[in-house]
């Protein structure tokens, strides 16, 4: 296979021999090659030094090299244009390498929606500390002072006579343009300062531009390798078989069967770890299903379905914690004559990404190893290898590779843990393809949450109180920075506990909006998973952890209180808000919508089928301000919902690029309509039965909304904030509060099936 | 194993694989052509899609030995002499999707779609999407551009 066809354009990075800024030429071995073999695993850069961030090859292509990773929305190009404004370069030469953990800084990986609010802190700063480098070495190379100087797409002149000039290119090759830097934070927090200043962001020209995102034309014409597609000499293809039910222990595999099928090579086990490799992909397929496997009985872990809210409610509580207090809620609670109580309930949630998982690990415990992931935290995997592996951190590399949309830890961190363990096994590098069902019912879930709110109404028809109660599995179950080997599925099978878990609460005032009333108080309970071994329903980060569940609550209860005192739910909104970007994105949305100021549910519904109705719903999150109005038409005897139509306003600062913001915020109201209306993972006392996508229906073509309407509300003067999951945060509810207003039933569980609709317009109760 | 002649982008191409396999890992494994691509094995979402004979195929359950001797086109061979299709073009006009790792099927679909019918209601359109899956949930996105597409091809009809 020809090893180039997995070279991306990030990799574009040729060893030219050109002269780099401040680039040593003991470094110049490390440009990443994507199929380098294990022995070019060198130590993740120090990030004081300038050319462990940027370099200038000799044609004039800017490096740049970041511990981030392109998930799909397109921060690869929001990074280019903001290294091309500081450096005055067309952003067609501004190439990356992503997550590479011989070559990037540790930045955290992906992840909080930080990538472009903190992890291009740093990209900024070493570029406009390159470009006050480069003019200091123009300035002597021209004889003039840098203040006479200006750069224009990579040449630097003298402003009074621009035929003397010198590119950035001659400059590089000309002197060390060494800095060290000032180092402060870790993690997505990791910052560096030069002497460069960064521009004012009044004087932008690249930054703001709806340029096309550098990665869609080479994909859609068929030129993009994802992790699926590395080839490394040597490999082998594995398949992994999980157990026949949670808990349930490996007593023995015949692999007779398998041994008669053409380029069947091993079957590996470690205790409940099973797995298969071959000498082609599809002979792996075919071993795996050949295999004949006892299991002992799985245990009976999981509640049925049907009992899953009632568990919740009824368990006690593995950790609690009281996030809000304000005032006496419980006293004027306690006192009140009129109190709106509510529940609401969201089921776990598969990430079910489009490709399942893929891994190529080349393992070699007494050398150097390298695993290729798509995982979206490459040096949290790298520790967590070293340490399943038992060797130092300096002898794993991962490289990162994109793969398919991975919106949090879905299991593609497991699929690389697998790849290692057959790897290892076997001796040789393996390439891992999770099928279907290992990624959908065997990957990590989001966590079911329920929330409990109670208000107190005063004789004035004011809420006098608030009360909140959370309890959900935790986010962090299976730790959402896969940096131990006790985090990964396959470890866990080998017999490794988790212990690396975390306590992570569904909090409003964190996960929803944090609305003003006179007496507050709320609390979330973390419940214990069902099985502290490795399970099909343990639970961790997906898509802005907890948000969409703990704001389906909050949301739909402001709903409640804005029909139960006879108000507009956006007036009512705006009288419980003291902030005033989320007041401006409630009013934007409301004004592009064409929003009817009066109270839910809509009067004179007539006698017909079908009913419309609007609802809206507010997500405040590190920064970011979405304000998102969904029109719904209801068909009363079936109960179907459909969204006709989002609006929806969005504040995340400054914006690096309108274009590709209002495409992941369209993509991001879809995925949440499709996780309000359509996703629950199903199981039985034994195992998650969502196994495909008949089994775990998301949204398809004829649920699509004809109208998305996105209000952009850019702020120059503010830094960026996140994007790529508040507008993810508040669909559910604005839907909900849609079919009330059309309807006037309400649905406190999602998903908002036809079935559950039903029900709440029968009048019985909708859970 | 047996020697299975394909047709795959204009080019005759020999392999030597077990006839049941799934042509979608006869494409990947023996013939380097990555952009039909795995998502499920089953026939459920149609990242593996190609065009035999311009009808678009789930290559991930159509046996090698199905596909022998037939017109195999995958999005490598889209283009023509360099140009990307129209429907290519549309696409990227309309920066369509988020990760892209669904869009061969949707690409390829669409091309098949608005071969057999030039300019397609809405209905016919979503009919035609209603078994691909998109995880991303970029689909506004796509609707416009093979409403795009559509009528680009109406212009220079």
């Amino acid at each position: 296979m020809a090893a180039k066809n997995v070279l991306s354009r990030r990799e574009f990075v040729k060893d030219t021999g050109g002269l780099l800024i401040g680039f040593s030429l003991a470094d110049s071995a490390v440009l990443p090659q994507v199929l380098a073999a294990a022995a070019e695993v060198t130590p993740t850069p120090s990030p004081n030094r300038l050319d462990a961030w940027l370099r200038i090859d000799r044609d004039g292509t800017v490096h740049v090299f970041t511990g981030k990773a392109e998930i799909g929305m397109g921060v690869e190009t929001g990074f280019a244009q903001i290294v091309a404004e500081e450096l005055d370069v067309p952003l067609a030469r501004v190439v990356f390498v992503m997550g590479d953990t011989s070559s990037t800084a540790d930045q955290g990986g992906v992840g909080g929606s930080t990538s472009i609010a903190l992890g291009s802190k740093p990209l900024r700063n070493v570029s406009a500390t390159a470009r006050a480098l480069l003019l200091r070495l123009a300035a002597k190379n021209l004889g003039a002072s840098p203040g006479e100087l200006q750069v224009r797409e990579g040449v630097v002149s003298v402003k009074a006579d621009p035929a003397r000039k010198v590119s950035y290119a001659e400059l590089a090759a000309s002197g060390d343009l060494d800095d060290a830097l000032k180092v402060s934070g870790e993690g997505f927090a990791l910052n560096v300062e030069g002497l460069g200043k960064p521009k004012d962001p009044s004087t932008y020209t690249v930054v703001g531009q709806p340029v096309p995102r550098v990665d869609l034309a080479p994909k859609i014409l068929g030129k993009w390798p994802y992790v699926t597609d590395v080839r490394v000499p040597g490999m082998l293809h594995g398949r992994v078989v999980r157990p026949a039910g949670v808990g349930a222990k490996l007593m023995g595999v015949d692999d007779s069967a398998a041994k008669k099928i053409p380029g069947y090579l091993q079957t590996v086990t470690k205790g409940n770890f099973l797995g298969v490799v071959a000498e082609n992909e599809w002979a792996a397929i075919r071993a795996a299903k050949a295999l004949r496997v006892s299991w002992s009985a799985p245990e009976r872990a999981f509640p049925e379905q049907k009992d899953l809210y009632q568990h919740m409610r009824s368990v006690a509580p593995k950790a609690t914690k009281e996030t809000l207090k304000k005032g006496d809620a419980a006293g004027v609670l306690a006192s009140t004559t009129k109190k709106v109580q509510a529940s609401y309930e969201v089921p776990f949630q598969s990430h079910a990404t489009m490709g399942p998982g893929c891994a190529v690990a080349d393992i070699h415990t007494d050398g150097l190893s390298t695993i290729w992931s798509g995982g979206q935290k490459p040096h949290a995997l790298q520790k967590g290898f070293a340490e399943l592996l038992r060797v130092p951190l300096d002898k794993v590399r991962v490289i990162w590779v994109e793969d398919a949309g991975s919106y949090g830890r879905p299991g593609f961190e497991d699929t690389a843990a697998d790849a290692v363990l057959l790897s290892q096994a076997v001796g040789k590098p393996v390439r891992v393809q999770w099928s279907r069902a290992d990624m959908t019912a065997w990957g990590t879930k989001g966590p079911a949450v329920v929330c409990d709110l109670a208000a107190a109404i005063d004789e004035r028809g004011e809420i006098g109180a608030v009360d909140f109660t959370s309890r959900a599995f935790s986010g962090g179950e299976i730790m959402f920075v896969p940096a131990t080997a006790d985090n990964y599925l396959g470890a866990q099978l080998t017999g490794i506990p988790n212990t690396s878990g975390v306590d992570e609460f569904a909090q409003w005032g964190v996960q929803a909006p944090a609305y003003v009333f006179p007496n507050v108080h709320a609390v979330s309970h973390v419940l214990s998973g069902f099985y502290s071994g490795a399970s099909p329903l343990r639970s961790t980060h997906l898509r802005d952890p907890e948000g969409p569940q703990t704001s389906f609550a909050v949301e739909s209860f402001m709903d409640e209180l804005a029909a139960a005192t006879g108000a507009d739910p956006i007036e009512f909104r705006l009288r419980h808000l003291d902030n005033a970007r989320a007041k401006a994105v409630l009013t934007a949305a409301a004004e592009k919508a064409g929003w009817e100021r009066r109270p839910s549910p809509k009067s004179n519904q007539g006698s017909g089928d079908i009913v419309t109705g609007r609802g809206v719903g507010l997500s405040t999150r590190g920064g970011t301000y979405v304000g998102t109005i969904a029109e719904v038409e209801v068909n009363r005897r079936t109960g179907a919902a459909r969204v006709t139509r989002f609006v929806c306003a969005h504040d995340c600062g400054l914006i690096i690029n309108p274009e590709a913001l209002r495409g992941t915020i369209a993509a991001n109201l879809i995925q949440s309509m499709s996780r309000g209306m359509k996703e629950e993972v199903t199981f039985d006392r034994s195992n998650v039965t969502s196994v495909d996508w008949t089994t775990y229906p998301i949204a398809r073509a004829r649920d699509i909304p004809a109208q998305v309407d996105i209000v952009l509300i850019d702020h120059p003067e503010l830094p960026p904030s996140g994007a790529g999951e508040p507008s993810s945060r508040a669909t559910a509810a604005a839907i909900a509060n849609a079919i009330f207003d059309a309807t006037g039933a309400r649905v406190r569980q999602t998903p908002l099936t036809p079935a559950r609709v039903k029900a709440a317009l029968s009048g019985s109760h909708s859970a | 194993m047996s020697r299975t002649l394909l047709k795959v982008n204009g080019q005759s191409r020999t392999v030597d694989v077990e006839p049941d396999c799934p042509l979608l890992y006869v494409l990947r494994d023996h013939l380097a052509l990555n952009n039909p691509r795995f998502g499920c094995g089953l026939g459920q979402c149609g990242a593996c899609t190609v065009l035999i004979d311009n009808r678009a195929v789930r290559s991930c359950t159509l046996p090698v030995s199905a596909a022998a001797g037939k017109e195999i086109v995958t999005l490598e061979g889209l283009a023509t002499d360099g140009n990307p299709h129209p429907v290519q073009k549309a696409f990227i006009q309309e920066q369509a999707f988020q990760c892209g790792y669904c869009l061969n099927g949707w690409v390829l679909t669409a091309k098949a779609l608005l071969d057999k019918n030039p300019h397609p209601s809405d209905e016919e359109m979503r009919t035609a999407f209603e078994n691909l899956i998109c995880r991303c949930g970029s689909h506004v996105r796509i609707f416009a551009a093979v409403r795009q597409a559509a009528d680009e091809t109406k212009r220079s009809a």
